[in-house]
């Protein structure tokens, strides 16, 4: 399996990274090798197999619906990069 | 004996008896990590100021005889577990300047302990990596070999405690980050069962995966501070519900009549000389103090590195979808669009592993691909799973080597991602099926630290805790220590 550095550009369009041109080839490049590795399951006979998403047969547990957690509204705003008057800034994306 | 040459029991006897306080005891680990980290790099952060505060309450505490058994010993937090009003990097430019606003449960299970932070240990970014080279501060130095790595992604952790700089310290473990530095600097380190130890608070690589637990000079030490971390917390979703067995009253079950089985895929081509006859010479000592001892197979584990190379890229590339450069972490100056915002405060972020795990994992979940990967992994993933059910119905535990071989050189695999992946082959099937592993000391190759895995099944900590204590009564490579740190 080999990844191309156009379909390199289109991953790291899906992920939200962007990537300096130079960047690209090499990506491929290793990208591909750890592809290569991977297919190694392809030799695992799995019919009949149920996938298995977890380690421990659990369930979600249930809660009473009730507010649990307080208002911390300032202490997690007082970390973002920018905030004005209670709110998240980011760059117009409505023209 | 020197204070850092004693063990956590010793170290809780002195104070309570008053002959050295906490504040005497962290002033001196904090004197030692002046002194040598420099050749380390195994703190991102050395939190002073906290810690004495805390050694001075821990006094207070002892004074009024209201201590724990930990209370007034120091520690090292991996730098993935939030520390309230602490910079909690995870080894990343992306987390850089960000001060956790709250703490991990084991934070504050260790805290309400009396322990004493020192500071937050340097780790690979967002904990991938099996060297400590990826970290964003630098890769840390095996104290066995400065020239060498310490293993990873908990490298600073083991630096920190392998050197004395620490008396034991946090880790985590999603793939062998836990056992593989530990076997790589001479210590004893222990990955609960999957549940068993709260991730609320621990900066989230691969869900399904991820578990914290210990490294240590002795499975001692490691008992005691694991009891005191575990344990059911509704802040978690995935946390199990279901008491913390008694591990410091396991260490003196006796190993007669102990099944171990020896999987014949671990001791097969790959598995350097040096360490197998370490290996096998502890397996020896297992005999001798009564254990039996007996073949099994886990046929689908030569699968384990593949397997684990799909699911925890496409958890880590879920879960790495938080850092948006909006609400903490890192952002891009000059941007005027909110998508170029998101691409360049990754970009710049992020760094080169963390982005190659980020476009696996995007790729392998993406439209067209996920069955042939995603779905073909976990199925996989049950193979694995079933392997070590199948091996727990004939033997108590099993042992294996932890890695193929002694540390390496720093450089020797950065630029072969698939190279550094294969240094987990043997510690990464435990993660993929949830059960608890560890690795401890059983030998030196050329001079350098060899380690051995031991496998528990479910909830089966204290077991295997207790075979490692006694092989610790019986043999002395534990209580080595480098050279040029005494």
């Amino acid at each position: 399996m080999s990844l191309s550095p156009e379909q390199v550009k289109q991953v790291a369009h899906l992920a939200r990274l962007s990537l300096p041109p130079e960047k690209v080839e090499p990506y491929a490049r290793q990208l591909s090798n750890i592809l290569d590795m991977v297919s190694q399951l392809s030799s695992a006979g799995t019919d009949g197999v149920p996938p298995m998403a977890h380690p421990l047969e659990m369930v979600q547990r249930l809660r009473p619906d009730v507010v649990s957690e307080e208002n911390r509204r300032d202490a997690f705003q007082a970390i973002a990069p920018a905030v004005e008057n209670g709110v998240y800034l980011v760059p117009r994306v409505i023209e | 004996m020197s204070l850092h040459e004693l063990s956590l029991r010793e170290l809780g006897e002195g104070l309570r008896a008053k002959k050295f306080s906490s504040r005497e005891l962290t002033q001196h680990y904090l004197g030692r990590i002046g002194q040598h980290d420099k050749a380390l790099n195994s703190f991102i952060t050395v939190t002073a100021e906290r810690a004495l505060a805390q050694a001075d309450a821990a006094d207070a505490r002892l004074a009024a005889g209201a201590a724990t058994p930990l209370t007034g010993i120091p520690l090292a937090q991996k730098d993935i577990f939030c520390t309230s009003g602490v910079r909690t990097s995870c080894g990343s430019k992306m987390l850089d300047k960000f001060i956790a606003p709250y703490d991990a449960t084991i934070v504050q299970k260790l805290d309400g302990a009396g322990m004493v932070m020192l500071g937050k240990a340097n780790m690979d970014e967002f904990a991938m990596g099996s060297s400590n080279e990826t970290s964003y501060y630098g890769p840390v130095k095996n104290p066995w070999d400065v020239e060498r790595v310490p293993g990873g992604s908990s490298g600073g952790s083991v630096a920190a405690v392998a050197a004395g700089l620490a008396p034991i310290a946090t880790a985590t473990d999603t793939g062998g980050s836990i056992r593989q530095p530990a076997a790589l600097t001479n210590l004893t380190g222990i990955k609960p069962t999957y549940g068993r130890v709260s991730r609320y608070g621990m900066i989230a690589f691969a869900s399904s995966l991820d578990q914290a637990g210990v490294v240590a000079h002795s499975a001692e030490d490691a008992a005691v501070v694991l009891q005191a971390m575990s344990g059911f917390d509704p802040r978690d979703s995935t946390s199990v519900e279901r008491p913390v067995d008694d591990y410091v009253g396991a260490l003196n079950s006796p190993i007669r009549g102990l099944r171990i089985g020896l999987p014949k895929e671990y001791f097969a081509e790959g598995l350097d000389p040096g360490a197998r006859a370490c290996i096998e010479a502890a397996i020896k000592v297992f005999e001798g103090l009564g254990a039996s001892v007996r073949e099994v197979s886990l046929p689908s584990s030569p699968l384990s590195v593949p397997t684990y190379y799909v699911v925890a890229p496409a958890e880590a590339s879920s879960n790495l979808a938080r850092f948006d450069g909006v609400r903490y972490g890192h952002r891009a100056e000059g941007v005027h669009t909110l998508e170029e915002l998101y691409k360049r405060s990754r970009g710049e972020g992020f760094g080169a592993e963390v982005q190659r795990r980020i476009m696996i994992g995007t790729y392998v979940l993406s439209h067209g691909y996920y069955d042939a990967y995603y779905l073909k992994a976990q199925k996989v993933r049950r193979l694995i799973y079933d392997d070590f059910r199948r091996a727990f119905a004939e033997v108590d535990l099993i042992l294996g080597p932890t890695a193929q071989s002694v540390a390496f050189k720093l450089g020797a695999k950065t630029d072969d991602p698939v190279a550094m992946y294969l240094n987990d082959i043997y510690t990464i099937a435990a993660n993929l099926a949830g059960i608890p592993a560890m690795s401890l000391p059983c030998g030196f190759h050329q001079d350098l630290p060899v380690g051995m895995q031991l496998m528990g099944n479910f909830f089966d900590e204290g077991r295997m805790l207790g075979a490692a204590h006694q092989y610790q009564q019986a043999t002395d490579f534990h209580q080595r220590r480098p050279k040029g740190f005494e």
